[in-house]
């Protein structure tokens, strides 16, 4: 078993966890999806340097090997806009689901299942899904 | 520069009439005319240089890499519209004046009025293709102004809609095909296309060139079968009508057939398409003028069936057809405008344009009789007015004409149109000026006053004008520009009334003789006419948009139907299906690079990593479980970048994984806790071939990637220079800050951005619904008595000085050693994190009262400063300087610039990750309602029994 076998099957599961997590129904595992996303991308673009152990991309006189610095000076940029875009997808959900009162992707709202379910939860509810309504 | 002049001069004067509107209607006029009659003066201050041969240019460079400059150029046939657009106009400004109620916005109507003019004045005077084009787009954008000016009624807007929908359609044609014409000839400028004529019909790409550029002309021009636009757009005030749909911008199809005719005529494809069209026009649209009631309506068929007569000429690619039609250009602008000024003055002063309701006039409005009679006889044809002789001249070049083989086909086509020309110009006089007077009218009919009717004078005295003596008053002129058509081939003809006995005559004698008849026959033949119920093309055109409209939001529905998961599904599966295809049409060799055998440690941690996702995906509906798994896929992430050599890499990571499972938490709060199973076995099914599609090929890239050495790259630069140059010797850091500090400089603004975006959003969060939910939210998990437990109050407080001074020891080493600005930001924030979560929000707000919008704005400042330092020493922006200094205790410090770039990075992500979780922690707390406490530590007995059964999901939060 070699490392780059480990490092390109974990690459192909992560992009695989992704993919089915962004095409969920719901906002809060899409954007874990977004998150697997950036994982899979990061560690491919990482990869482009190709492998090496226990050779930093530190200079040295005498420092002959090293790792390929310009992959990992673009992936830690990746990094830190990966979370800045995390950040921003999941407040987004978060204000999404506090003005549409639901967290499906698509606003749609409950099943006809939930919405049974909702009816015996609190009147508060059913107050601001009214008010919801009658705004124009 | 006086061309440019003239055709901006309107432009820039349509700011007049809107400014001097509010001193009055007079002054409002007088400015606009005053703009017109500039542009006047600079022309014919240009005439006689134009009018001895010469051919004036200004060229200014604007776009010259797209082959777009701002070149105009001014020739007889440019002087010829560009006099009859600038002095028509003139006329039509003042007659508005009087037109105009006084309700109707009148600086509105001639600031359009302006704009149009000079969109106009563009086209006729471009040497510039695309520059034509642009005028001439603003053209149909003005005109649609100008038709639906009157916004109160619907035939308005109609009229305005359907102009605009098929000379814009028309535009849009005709900019592919002059496109395809200047690939061509080489060259966007007319100059040169106009001398390529031989390249351009040898192409195989003339005839669809052709068919473009005419399906522009035709719109423009109404001709059949894109007529039906013109008598709708007569709903437009009749100034408009005189102005743009008789005189002027209906012409610029035929000024462009005239303008290319070197070009592209001469050969069969413009002889049938470009005369057939025309004749045809020419006589299917003077039978339905004769069967219009509506004066305007009868004018508007009118003018298309001129328009096709004019098509007609420029179609046969005769020199003198070209000469008739350029003379006929000039005289049927002066009558027509002249007749729609005249219809506009009935329908002021009787209140109608219904011929059904007119009729006596004659002795109520004897100057408006005086001027029709004289009017309408130059459209029927009769001499000695100036539309006999463009008439005679089109029929000497009609007789000679012969399509099919057929040589009786053309002029008898021609006697037709003629016959049926002189009998509805005979309706027009006789139905409104003689007969029988009304026992009343709409109102009360009197002659209009003098501003009104003098305009539409000044035009019928030019027609006897020209009648009378053609070659002393238009002759010059007609064979300067016929010159400048043909280029040269017409050679000089003499204009004259009389031309002899010959056919023409007698066709013409007849026609009149014929028209007279067929006027008395009127009211048999318009039953005749309404019994074969021809197709309204009003109606047939309103199907088509249904039809059209319809089948796009079909489409539309189809594809783009709301759904998030159908969207990514798309995106996903074509990225898929263009990835598959890259990979088949390739050769595939197996990578020989070695690879390097994996410790055992090495593959527990790939198990990990392996095991973590599986959790996630199978356990994403139970939220807080998939966010705990998720945290041990960005460890193992991390584990290997510190195994793979890439320290920065591996303490970016696992600091940032901090901060998202943070605020991941911290949103997930608020959020339902778990998912619902929503997605049927199907819709699962497809995901998870799509996602195993995509592994497998992200899997296999990366396979092959890593078995191959990749092709030398700038890296081995970087790697050279980063000491010598950089002053540093983490090459990743200095690639960061300085070879690539362009990059962070741009990427810390964009997370600035997101910081403040995530601000706006959560400011705003208690407003409306949302903020109504944030009232009524009730916690829907047990909360912990310990409000702030004092093991975590502790553990932060000692590990804030730790962390603040390992935050600093990375930010300095940085540049030498792993880490730097990014990680140094990250770790100081999490410090500060730590006192929010164990003291609370309140608490530590009250300690720390940061502004961390300032925080961004200072550390995106100072990073800009520092290239701004560079620039100002002449070097390049962001450009690095750097000395060593030692310090006692610490040793030698590299002090580079790109210190300070990178104190501006730490601030910067300081700043964006403290907006982010400050302002989601006060959502938080707002939503809790949890009294304020300033104790650092507390217990809240209240909460010590549990709060009841959990609420189930789907019900949380709100």
């Amino acid at each position: 078993m070699s490392i780059e076998f480990l490092v390109a099957s974990a690459v192909g599961v992560l992009s695989a966890a992704g993919i089915y997590l962004v095409l969920r129904a719901r906002t809060f595992p899409v954007v874990l999806g977004l998150a697997f996303m950036s994982y899979a991308i990061n560690v491919f673009l990482f990869s482009s340097g190709r492998l090496v152990v226990n050779e930093p991309p530190i200079y040295g006189q005498d420092v002959a090997a090293y790792s390929d610095p310009l992959p990992q000076a673009l992936v830690l940029t990746a990094i830190v806009i990966a979370f800045g875009m995390t950040a921003l997808v999941v407040v987004l959900a978060l204000r999404t689901f506090l003005e549409a009162g639901t967290d499906q992707v698509d606003g749609l709202g409950e099943t006809p299942a939930e919405l049974e379910t909702l009816a015996e939860t609190s009147a508060s509810e059913a107050q601001v899904r009214s008010d919801v309504e009658a705004r124009p | 520069m006086t061309l440019a002049w003239i055709a901006l001069l309107p432009f820039l004067g349509a700011l007049a009439p809107a400014l001097t509107i509010r001193l009055g209607r007079n002054a409002c006029a007088l400015a606009t005319g005053l703009v017109t009659a500039t542009a006047l003066v600079l022309l014919l201050s240009l005439a006689p240089q134009v009018m001895a041969g010469e051919v004036v240019t200004t060229r200014i460079a604007w776009f010259p890499t797209l082959g777009l400059n701002l070149n105009f150029f001014l020739d007889a046939l440019g002087l010829m519209f560009a006099g009859m657009i600038l002095g028509i106009g003139l006329l039509v400004i003042i007659y508005a004046r009087f037109y105009l109620n006084k309700t109707d916005p009148m600086g509105r109507f001639f600031a359009f009025l302006l704009l149009f003019q000079g969109a106009m004045v563009g086209i006729v005077l471009s040497d510039n293709i695309l520059l034509l084009l642009i005028f001439w787009e603003l053209t149909s954008l003005s005109s649609f102004l100008l038709i639906g000016y009157w916004r109160h009624l619907p035939e308005g807007r109609q009229g305005a809609r359907m102009a605009l929908t098929i000379t814009g359609m028309g535009g849009l044609s005709l900019i592919g095909g002059l496109l395809i014409l200047g690939q061509i000839a080489g060259s966007y400028d007319l100059s040169v296309i106009l001398q390529s004529g031989e390249a351009i019909q040898a192409s195989p790409l003339y005839l669809p060139a052709l068919l473009l550029i005419l399906g522009g002309c035709f719109t423009k021009s109404a001709q059949f079968p894109f007529h039906f636009w013109l008598p709708h757009a007569m709903a437009a005030p009749t100034p408009v009508s005189a102005y743009l749909h008789s005189a002027t911008m209906v012409k610029a199809g035929v000024f462009l057939l005239a303008r290319l005719w070197p070009a592209l005529s001469g050969t069969e494809a413009w002889f049938y398409l470009v005369g057939g069209v025309g004749l045809f026009t020419m006589v299917f649209a003077a039978v339905v003028a004769l069967f219009k009631d509506d004066l305007k309506g009868l004018l508007a068929y009118s003018t298309i069936s001129h328009l096709g007569m004019l098509t007609f000429l420029f179609g046969l690619g005769t020199p003198a057809a070209a000469v008739a039609g350029v003379f006929h250009i000039i005289n049927h602008a002066t009558f027509k405008a002249a007749l729609f000024m005249n219809a506009g003055i009935v329908d002021h002063e009787a209140g109608t344009r219904d011929l059904r309701k007119l009729g006596g006039l004659y002795t109520l409005m004897p100057i408006a009789a005086t001027l029709a009679v004289l009017a309408g006889a130059a459209m029927a044809g009769i001499p000695p007015l100036n539309g006999f002789i463009s008439k005679e001249m089109m029929l000497e070049e009609a007789v000679q004409a012969s399509a099919f083989g057929l040589p009786w086909l053309i002029p008898v086509m021609v006697m037709v149109g003629i016959l049926f020309s002189a009998a509805y110009a005979f309706r027009y006089v006789v139905g409104v000026y003689f007969g029988p007077k009304r026992e009343s009218y709409p109102s009360k009919p009197h002659d209009a006053p003098f501003g009104m009717w003098a305009p539409s004078a000044l035009l019928v005295i030019l027609a006897v004008a020209i009648g009378l003596a053609p070659a002393l008053v238009a002759g010059p002129l007609v064979n300067a520009v016929a010159a400048a058509v043909t280029g040269g081939a017409a050679g000089e003809k003499h204009l004259a009334l009389w031309h002899g006995f010959n056919l023409p005559l007698a066709m013409s004698l007849g026609a009149v003789i014929g028209g007279a008849i067929l006027l008395s026959l009127h009211r048999p033949a318009a039953r005749i006419w309404t019994a074969l119920g021809l197709p309204d093309a009003k109606t047939l055109f309103d199907r088509t948009v249904a039809a059209g409209a319809g089948a796009a939001r079909k489409t539309t529905e189809l594809v783009h139907n709301g759904s998030l998961q159908r969207y990514l599904a798309m995106i996903l599966g074509a990225a898929i299906l263009a990835a598959a295809g890259g990979f088949l049409s390739a050769p595939h060799v197996e990578g020989l690079r070695p690879t390097l055998a994996a410790p055992g440690a090495a593959i527990v941690a790939w198990l990990l990593l392996m095991g973590g996702t599986a959790a996630v995906v199978l356990g994403h509906r139970q939220r807080y479980l998939a966010l705990i798994f998720i945290s041990v896929i960005g460890l193992v992430v991390s584990l290997g970048f510190v195994y793979l050599s890439a320290p920065d890499l591996a303490l970016t990571q696992i600091s940032v994984e901090v901060v998202t499972i943070l605020l991941l938490l911290l949103a997930l709060n608020l959020m339902p806790k778990t998912s619902p199973v929503e997605s049927s076995r199907a819709r699962r099914t497809r995901d998870g071939v799509l996602a195993s599609l995509g592994g497998l090929g992200m899997a296999g890239a990366t396979w092959a990637l890593l078995r191959r050495d990749g092709p030398p790259s700038i890296s081995e630069f970087h790697w050279a220079n980063s000491y010598s140059g950089g002053g540093g010797t983490n090459v990743v850091n200095v690639i960061l800050v300085d070879f690539r500090g362009f990059d962070t400089f741009g990427e810390i603004i964009v997370l600035g951005i997101a910081a403040l975006t995530i601000f706006a959003l959560l400011e705003t969060a208690d407003r409306g619904a949302s903020g109504q939910r944030l009232a009524n939210w009730m916690p829907d998990q047990r909360r912990s008595p310990e409000r702030h437990p004092m093991m975590l109050v502790v553990a932060t407080r000692l590990l804030l000085p730790l962390a603040s001074v390992v935050g600093l020891y990375i930010f300095l080493r940085g540049h030498n050693e792993p880490g730097g600005g990014f990680i140094a930001g990250l770790v100081v924030s999490i410090a500060l994190l730590m006192q929010y979560m164990a003291s609370g929000y309140a608490w530590s707000n009250r300690r720390l009262p940061t502004d961390h919008h300032a925080l961004i704005g200072f550390g995106v400042t100072v990073a800009a400063l520092t290239g701004v330092v560079a620039m100002m020493l002449g070097a390049p922006f962001l450009k690095s300087a750097y000395e060593y200094v030692s310090i006692p205790l610490i040793g030698d410090v590299g002090l580079s610039s790109a210190l300070a770039f990178d104190i501006g990075v730490a601030f910067t992500v300081v700043g964006a990750v403290m907006l982010a979780l400050h302002h989601l922690s006060g959502v938080a707390g707002r939503a809790e309602k949890l009294p304020p406490s300033d104790l650092p530590m507390d217990v809240d007995p209240s909460r010590a029994p549990a709060v009841g059964p959990t609420p189930p999901a789907g019900g949380a939060g709100a």
